[in-house]
């Protein structure tokens, strides 16, 4: 799709590029480790984040690996660690701070016409403090890892495991600060820093998305970090709050941990549908159905996710009128969250479809989501929960939501702005190719765990009854082809770097401010301040036409 | 007075203002985080006040009554002295706020001493949990739960006390004398005052919790 401008588009060329881009501007390794650029700082965490995703992904692979056969390989007590620490980095050290943290840090400012963050030290302190924590867990896994599940359960983790707990707990807790610091940046941006023109109504959907985790993230993490500060001080001193000898309340930790941690799955999950509400009108040619609703929809998950937490503990001995509240506020949470795949599915309707690698995995989003969803609605249904409720129907449920859903939007993210982050074109068959495989390997694994969960299977068991060995089979070879797909981009992306065509300054012919500037952008993102004068989102697909943020038209 | 002239605007902003615009929201959206943060240890005290109302009441009569109210009424009067300070610097008399910035911090101090003083009577009293607790007459096993929450929650509060004083310093010696808060500019300055006024709001809510609740 390459541009070719008529009259009035002399301007999506930069003609001369005055100052250097922020890739070659200061080559030295303290220009990076103490750069406040928001680019440089979203690379430093894409780093990071990727380190993590493969280290959460090999513990992922010995489960599967020992799940393969009903005695399994793996001592029952090291498979305990593996998916304890599994869970404790995937969620925090990757899907928590995924999208937000790199093409958030990246692109809301330039979506919304900044030269940077509101606090560019603070955004580099964000990136200290999640190594620090990062740096503890790996400590807490190397010394042994912690066998509590990634929930950390009172009693069982104060008094009765063994394994490091307290380090855990604290990088959980050190975490927190990171992401506290990372929202506090976005809220403060998108509230102040929005460029003339730029109204709320404006804004890029991924940015509404970003505002609405940040203010999840802001309001739920707090809690997590009195939470497991309270663990911590009662690990470490053998007395707390959560202990029943002294009348201390086991039930309380899990309140407080759901509180933050169902909320974590919106933190997951809404920077996905702003990364796919990008996505779909661009490579479908049309404006998003439904801007408003989607704006409303956002903000109406981000707040029915802080009254749905016990939804976790329908069977730990909460009341039953509790019960059939929180189970009734969970149903109301399918209304936003359908609301968005109806837009997203009329927003194809009479577009001119482009299926490109960042379409097919924002296709495979909306169809792994909607799974995903509906069997949350399952789940969320107290007779049925009971009978669900701990095992491997839960773990597909919500590996459809956070793997499914939200790495596909992580890796369309990726492809779409891989243009624009590094100036090279990836190539195009290789992805598609990466993006069908990523859908086929992971409904494989994990379609497979929820005839087994149906079937009875419970959650966090080394071993199984050697009548579940195929469906147990099946879920591991999908897993191994999952892992293909996730590896495969880490190659031609990697190779692209070097060897791949110079990106265009907007190769997919998209509307956002972040195209009309030069691939890779230059230090302080724009010369001069942008001018908003049309909403986002302006794809005409019949006159193959298109008008950016700013106003210009562009032929396809 | 003070050249506040020579402070620019960071790249990021079109001028002071916006800037100085930008760190009060700043400041503000970061309290709405610390508000929760406190507010869910108030909680767990609460969950635990309503179900164990005896014992706790027991528990907390061997709380230093006079100790948290002296401190209350430092803690409201650096408030003031904070809000004054910030007040001269915005109208450019440099040399009052100097001072007032000093009474803020000594006032600070003297909470933490005053502070450091009544951890020394809870010791000699026997009810530091786990190092040296002893369970009075009528508080059960669910008095070291209010003892826990008083440990917790007071060391919290005092670890932030020490930010803010560290903060203040680093106003009175790098910012100020450097002649980067006068008239013009001052927004540094306000964002460690209202970050101090929540410091001292934090002690509003848990005095009572504490000292006051359940003693008659």
């Amino acid at each position: 799709m390459s541009v070719t401008t008529v009259e009035r588009a002399a301007s999506v060329e930069p003609p001369a590029r005055s100052q250097p881009s922020y890739l070659t501007s200061g080559n030295t390794i303290a220009s990076w480790l103490l750069t406040r650029d928001h680019k440089r700082i979203a690379l430093l965490f894409l780093a990071s984040i990727t380190f993590y995703f493969f280290i959460g992904g090999i513990a992922a692979t010995l489960m599967r690996l020992n799940l393969a056969t009903p005695q399994g390989l793996l001592q029952p007590a090291v498979y305990n660690r593996m998916f304890t620490m599994h869970g404790i980095i995937m969620v925090w050290f990757f899907l928590i701070p995924s999208i937000p943290t790199t093409f958030g840090n990246f692109f809301v400012p330039l979506m919304i016409g900044a030269r940077d963050l509101a606090f560019p030290r603070v955004n580099l302190a964000s990136w200290y403090v999640f190594n620090l924590s990062g740096l503890v867990v790996l400590y807490a896994l190397i010394m042994g890892g912690a066998d509590t599940g990634w929930t950390f359960y009172t009693p069982l983790s104060t008094v009765y495991a063994n394994g490091y707990v307290f380090a855990a707990a604290m990088a959980v807790f050190i975490n927190g600060f990171s992401s506290i610091m990372t929202s506090l940046n976005f809220i403060v941006t998108i509230h102040r820093m929005r460029a003339p023109g730029m109204t709320w109504m404006r804004l890029p959907l991924f940015v509404w998305a970003i505002y609405a985790v940040s203010i999840v993230m802001l309001t739920a993490t707090p809690v997590l970090a009195m939470d497991t500060f309270l663990l911590a001080v009662e690990r470490f001193i053998g007395v707390g709050l959560f202990d029943p000898n002294h009348g201390g309340d086991p039930l309380l930790w899990q309140h407080m941990f759901w509180f933050y941690s169902h909320p974590a799955v919106y933190i997951m999950i809404l920077p996905a549908m702003g990364v796919v509400s990008e996505l779909i009108p661009c490579f479908a040619r049309r404006p998003i159905f439904g801007y408003s609703g989607m704006t409303i929809a956002l903000m109406s998950l981000a707040i029915l996710s802080f009254f749905v937490w016990a939804h976790h503990m329908f069977v730990a001995g909460i009341s039953i009128y509790a019960g059939i509240v929180f189970s009734l506020m969970t149903f109301f949470v399918a209304v936003p969250s359908a609301i968005k795949v109806f837009n997203w599915t009329v927003s194809l309707h009479k577009g001119s479809i482009v299926f490109d690698a960042p379409m097919l995995y924002a296709l495979g989003f909306v169809l792994l989501f909607t799974v995903g969803g509906v069997t949350g609605l399952m789940l969320a249904t107290l007779a049925v929960d009971v009978d669900l409720h701990g095992t491997y129907f839960v773990i597909a449920h919500f590996h459809y939501i956070m793997v499914g859903a939200t790495v596909s939007a992580f890796f369309g993210a990726l492809h779409y702005w891989w243009p624009k982050i590094t100036g090279r074109l990836y190539p195009e068959m290789w992805a598609r190719f990466a993006a069908i495989l990523t859908y086929v390997g992971f409904n494989l694994t994990f379609f497979p765990q929820f005839i087994l969960g149906y079937l009875g299977m419970a959650r966090r068991s080394y071993t199984y009854p050697a009548v579940w060995q195929s469906w147990n089979l099946l879920s591991s070879a999908g897993a191994s082809i999952l892992a293909v797909a996730y590896v495969l981009p880490l190659l031609y992306l990697g190779w692209s770097l070097f060897r791949g065509l110079k990106a265009t300054a907007n190769p997919w012919g998209a509307t956002g401010l972040e195209w009309t500037i030069s691939s890779p952008p230059p230090k302080h993102n724009f010369e001069r301040t942008p001018v908003v004068v049309t909403e986002p989102y302006c794809y005409d697909p019949e006159r193959h036409t298109f008008v950016t943020q700013e106003g210009v038209l562009h032929d396809e | 007075m003070t050249n506040s002239s020579s402070v620019a605007p960071e790249i990021q902003f079109a001028n002071l203002e916006q800037q100085g615009d930008t760190a009060q929201l700043g400041i503000w959206v970061f309290l709405v985080n610390e508000t929760i943060f406190f507010g869910a240890l108030i909680f767990t005290y609460f969950v635990y006040r309503i179900s164990y109302p005896q014992e706790f009441a027991a528990a907390a009569k061997d709380a230093v009554l006079w100790c948290g109210s002296v401190n209350l009424a430092i803690l409201l009067t650096s408030s003031l002295t904070m809000v004054l300070a910030i007040n001269a610097g915005a109208q450019g008399r440099r040399q009052e706020m100097v001072t007032l910035l000093i009474v803020t911090a000594a006032l600070g101090c003297a909470f933490l001493l005053i502070k450091g003083y009544e951890y020394y009577l809870d010791f000699q009293d026997h009810v530091v949990p786990v190092v040296d607790f002893a369970t009075k007459p009528g508080e059960g096993s669910a008095g070291e739960l209010f003892w826990i929450f008083y440990w917790v929650a007071t060391g919290l509060h005092a670890i932030h006390l020490m930010i803010g004083i560290a903060l203040v310093l680093y106003m009175l010696l790098w910012r100020i004398r450097r002649g980067e808060i006068g008239s013009a500019y001052y927004a540094p300055l306000e964002v460690v005052g209202i970050y101090w006024s929540f410091v001292d709001v934090v002690w509003l809510f848990l005095y009572p919790c504490i000292y006051l609740v359940g003693r008659s």
